[in-house]
């Protein structure tokens, strides 16, 4: 565990959220694409836990299975949880006013995607890209 | 917030992404691109995102947007020099952006807003 948190709470901090990611997807030696796609993933989950939650935080962290690193992002937030994860994962459900592609899109763009959410229980996303 | 500055040449008005983005900072420049268009008269909008790391839904609705909205302004957009790493994210993560002309750069792009003109007769 070599992780990094960051907070979540303002526009601003969702371009900072961005930067880090892009620098240590660079450092692991995720390729050009790849970084582009976990560094777009990560400005929708950011965006999400600031419109849907009103903030929270962000832990960046290097792994490895061995061979391969990897980048993990842990998004969590104290906000008011999704009732029904299956609607909120649907390309074009939105309750933020946006197009709906932040989760579903998100998924796309990463390797593994794991949401743990309950109503009034925040919620808890967990992405992680690998090199190939 | 920082602000995208808005250039004219003859009746096109471009604009180049230079920063990084906050969410406001676009909202802005979208207001500020629908008054420009108003206030000089101009019949194109070129926007030149050479040096955007990532589009992502918020800045992609962002281009629909002004696309949309310069129309209605008898104004077209064209969007240039968008990254190949970034078109293939963007069709991943679910965003066509249609409507949206693009040319391969700034060069294509006022090209392409000429014969739109003359087309036009």
């Amino acid at each position: 565990m070599s992780g990094q948190e960051l907070p979540i709470a303002t526009n601003g901090d969702v371009v900072l959220v961005r930067q880090k990611v892009r620098s240590v997807a660079a450092e692991i030696g995720l390729s050009l694409v790849d970084q582009t796609k976990i560094v777009t993933a990560a400005s929708e989950l950011a965006r999400n836990v600031l419109v849907h939650a009103g903030g929270g935080r962000v832990e960046v962290e290097k792994v490895s299975t061995g061979l391969r690193p990897g980048l993990r992002l842990v998004f969590s937030d104290e906000g008011p949880g999704i009732s029904d994860i299956a609607q909120a994962m649907t390309d074009g459900f939105t309750t933020g006013g946006g197009l709906g592609l932040g989760l579903s899109g998100s998924r796309r763009l990463v390797d593994e995607f794991d949401l743990v959410s309950a109503p009034g229980e925040g919620t808890r996303i967990m992405v992680t890209k690998w090199a190939r | 917030m920082e602000r995208v500055p808005i250039l004219k040449l003859g009746d096109i008005l471009i604009v180049s992404i230079q920063i990084d983005l906050d969410d406001q900072s676009v909202l802005t420049l979208q207001e500020d691109l629908a008054e420009t268009v108003v206030s000089r008269g101009a019949r194109g909008v070129i926007i030149d995102i050479t040096a955007v790391e990532i589009v992502d839904s918020f800045i992609g609705r962002m281009l629909s947007t002004i696309a949309a909205m310069t129309r209605m302004l008898d104004a077209e957009t064209v969007v240039v020099g968008m990254r190949p790493a970034v078109a293939i994210t963007l069709v991943e993560l679910g965003l066509s952006l249609g409507g949206v002309r693009t040319a391969l750069n700034l060069e294509k792009g006022v090209v392409m807003l000429e014969h739109a003109r003359s087309a036009e007769g």
